[in-house]
């Protein structure tokens, strides 16, 4: 996390862009904007910013927003819920329809599902989350006038609102979830088909469904964990341009705006927050591998 | 497998359930816009963003403000008075005027709120350098007392772009001018819900249901300010398309910029209409740096006034004539102090005159250091323009891409050009905001006191000055006109035509006025 912290820290402040000319506006002259970094304290030494950043990081003060004249921490929990909503309807929409048809393809490989679940595969894969956003709500939203074009309603404020409004978004993130998750499903299930254990299951006269469930995808799981576990990197990029399409206001647009505007403390913060999680899943799945397979131990 | 077939059950579950859930209905008064920035900042004299103005003209009045003709006329004040020998302005406030707190506005206030707001703005620092003093005379009346007669008072207390002189309560007046202030408290017709201000999503106004509006018909940001929605929500949605998709949906009522290359998607659709409100529109305008060679030199920065032509970088921005119009003059067409004085020959792409102006100037080919915006639609393609005919005219140029936020960094800079500085990049100015030599920030040429160009020449700050003093609108006429030709000498900036935007509205809502700001008082929803 250090060096996270140090990368980024360093890479804003080298970056192009001043927050002091960006807030001061158009019309001000060099003089407010002078005035206005040396209130923010962008005057003084970078290392001398970083000791005081840092130091104020271990005791849990992210420090204030340039722009919003907030505490970081106070508008990242406000910007949680529609960024964990997303996320979660996301996964799970993407689990499940992606093991389902992962397993279909390798169990009638070579026959015409197979072609259609990998297609769809590859399409997901190479269309842009934008682009099947924009096309989402111009099919669904504009023309069909199911669901709304964009927005957020927080759960508080209605289950119905909430839940309607995530669709579409959450929708246009599983497309490449889905496509990452079949192949891999696919490719898993079909070498685990090949095992002997699983002839042997089906020599002994155990059905197809039972065969399945009870020896494939358990010794099929473990990849297929793993790759969950590695697309939470792509559920964040993802999260960015969804959020953004679809006007959501959720973490990815707060990183889009402090990027934008240069907001140095909310973009340390939401990046350490990202790499935090990371990690966190990181171990959650390395975990999960002792519960999926006995014989993994750490 | 388990978790698979709940989790398919859950999400089907929760379509069903979506698709049987109505929209939640929107009341009837609920005004929904995309404005073209979401608000970060609810400071308006600490900023001069357009957003933080027009947040400050739905919470805030102000003394004066200018009409559709750009006429000067009272607002807050009810009556004024000028003594025979124009040293003394004494300022009387309408009956009635409270702060949403339920205090009543007071002298005190609006002395207060001008000293904070002419601690910031050029013009209100300007128009102090003649001010002896501020007296509070009653609660309702006070004087501006003056060392010498100007013709500024007026215009500058009935400025309409920022920095704009807002009156507000004395208390959160006297902060420091470069501290923000917390404290929302206005006089306006909307009040702030800060509760419910939710940046990067929403801003919330109400109602101000204690407002007096002025007696006469609204007339661009003057008249009676009469709102006749209960609530306004600015909604934050970055992205152009996202934006129009709302609009055709009707999940918004509209969309205050909506980029010009989407025009065509909102007049397809007969629920929607484009409205231009924003009658002298805006002005393309090409920035010199005059610290470093060859702009140094005024007969280099001549040369590019005979290279250039307007009519390339509106086709070339806008593209739609009904939005844009040529404009020979410093001063916006239509604008009282226009002029054309000076301007002829200018600005019609004469190459082989601008290559003599060269010649002449000694220039030595150094590369112009052009810096291109490529991420505010309005902007993208002048650059390129600029870099197209400043070649044909005998220029070398560097072109240099970045985003808009870069630039406004680095424009700041003094640095060589070769050192990460710049010579020349292409703005664009609100009319509003250049309406005369002392208002338009370019023109200043103070030098290290000016906008970032630092221009510095005496005979225009001379000319500015007496503009300042003229309380002749007639001798200021021809101030202006000798201001402009003392630009086509030296050379601050070059004006490149004027442009137009249109607001995206839903066909349900009426009445939004032609002024320079958007402003929701006189707006009327009716039905969905």
């Amino acid at each position: 996390m250090a060096v996270v912290a140090l990368t980024v820290f360093l890479l804003l402040r080298f970056t192009t862009g001043d927050p002091a000319a960006i807030i001061a506006g158009d019309n001000a002259t060099s003089q407010d904007v002078a005035a206005i970094r040396t209130k923010l304290g962008l005057d003084r030494p970078v290392a001398q910013q970083f000791v005081i950043w840092i130091g104020n990081v271990l005791r849990g003060d992210f420090g204030e927003s340039f722009f919003f004249k907030k505490p970081v921490a106070e508008l990242i929990v406000g910007r949680l819920q529609p960024t964990l909503a997303l996320a979660t309807c996301t996964l799970l929409l993407a689990v499940s329809m992606a093991v389902p048809l992962g397993v279909v393809a390798a169990w009638r490989r070579g026959t015409w599902i197979d072609s259609v679940v990998m297609g769809f595969s590859v399409m997901g894969f190479s269309v842009p989350t934008f682009v099947i956003g924009y096309v989402l709500i111009y099919l669904i939203a504009i023309q069909l006038g199911w669901l709304p074009v964009q927005g957020y309603q927080r759960l508080e404020e209605g289950f119905g609102g909430f839940i309607e409004r995530l669709i579409l978004p959450s929708f246009t993130l599983a497309v490449i979830y889905v496509a990452l998750i079949a192949r891999i499903t696919r490719a898993s299930v079909l070498e685990v088909l090949n095992a002997d254990y699983v002839r042997t299951a089906r020599a002994k006269g155990l059905g197809n469904l039972a065969v399945m469930l009870r020896h494939v995808l358990r010794n099929a799981a473990v990849p297929i964990v793993t790759i969950i576990g590695l697309g939470v990197a792509l559920l964040i990029g993802g999260v960015v341009v969804t959020e953004s399409v679809y006007a959501i206001p959720g973490l990815g647009r707060l990183t889009v705006d402090a990027v934008l505007a240069r907001d140095y403390p909310t973009v340390q913060a939401v990046i350490l927050l990202f790499s935090i999680v990371y990690v966190l899943i990181n171990l959650l799945v390395d975990l999960t591998y002792t519960f999926l397979d006995p014989r993994i131990r750490y | 497998m388990n978790l698979t077939r709940a989790t398919f059950i859950a999400c089907a579950l929760a379509l069903v359930g979506a698709a049987g859930v109505p929209a939640p209905v929107a009341a009837e008064t609920t005004l929904r816009v995309v404005m073209h920035s979401d608000l970060k900042i609810i400071d308006p004299i600490w900023t001069t963003a357009y957003i933080v103005r027009n947040h400050g003209y739905m919470i805030y009045d102000t003394l004066f403000a200018m009409d559709a003709k750009g006429e000067i006329k009272p607002q807050m004040v009810d009556k004024y008075e000028v003594s025979k020998d124009q040293l003394t302005y004494t300022l009387t406030l309408r009956d009635g005027l409270t702060f949403h707190d339920g205090k009543p506005v007071t002298s005190e206030d609006c002395i207060a709120s001008i000293k904070r707001w002419s601690a910031k703005d050029s013009m209100g620092q300007k128009m102090m350098g003649f001010v002896k003093e501020m007296q509070v005379v009653n609660p309702k009346t006070f004087k501006l007392v003056l060392t010498e007669p100007t013709g500024l008072v007026l215009s500058a207390l009935g400025k309409p772009s920022s920095n704009v002189p807002f009156i507000m309560p004395k208390r959160v007046a006297d902060t420091d001018p470069n501290t923000q202030i917390s404290d929302s408290t206005g006089s306006g017709p909307f009040i702030f819900k800060k509760g419910e201000w939710k940046p990067g999503d929403q801003v919330v106004y109400v109602k101000n249901p204690s407002y007096k509006a002025r007696k006469e018909s609204p007339s661009g940001l003057a008249g009676g300010k009469v709102v006749k929605v209960d609530r306004v929500e600015w909604k934050a949605i970055p992205d152009h398309q996202t934006a129009i998709n709302a609009l055709l949906a009707g999940e918004v009522d509209m969309l205050e910029s909506p980029p010009h290359d989407l025009y065509p998607v909102l007049k397809a659709d007969p629920n929607v209409t484009l409205f231009t409100s924003n009658p002298l529109g805006n002005q393309y305008t090409f920035r010199f740096n005059t610290l470093h060679k060859p702009f140094d030199n005024p007969q280099v920065r001549q040369a590019v006034f005979y290279a250039f032509n307007q009519e390339d970088f509106l086709k070339g921005v806008i593209g739609d004539p009904n939005y844009y119009k040529t404009c020979q003059s410093f001063f916006p067409c239509g604008s009282p102090l226009y002029t054309t004085k000076g301007m002829d020959g200018l600005l019609q792409s004469n190459f082989k005159k601008s290559q003599e102006f060269l010649k002449e100037a000694g220039y030595d080919g150094t590369p112009i250091v052009l810096m291109h915006s490529t991420d505010v639609a309005v902007l993208n393609n002048l650059a390129p323009v600029a870099k197209s005919l400043l070649e044909k005219g005998g220029f070398k140029v560097d072109m240099q891409s970045m985003d808009w936020q870069t630039l406004v960094a680095r424009r700041a800079k003094k640095d060589p050009p070769t050192a990460g500085g710049w010579h020349a990049f292409l703005t664009s100015w609100v009319s509003a905001d250049i309406l005369n030599p002392v208002m338009m920030g370019f023109m200043n040429a103070s030098c290290e006191k000016a906008m970032f160009g630092w221009p510095c020449d005496k005979d225009l700050e001379g000319l500015r000055d007496a503009f300042a003093r003229e309380t002749n609108p007639a001798k200021q006429k021809q101030l202006a006109e000798q201001a402009q030709v003392r630009e086509t000498q030296y050379a601050t900036h070059l004006p490149l035509g004027q442009w137009y935007g249109a607001f995206g509205l839903r066909k349900t809502i009426t009445g939004t006025l032609e002024a320079p700001i958007t402003v929701f008082w006189n707006v009327e929803k009716k039905g969905k």
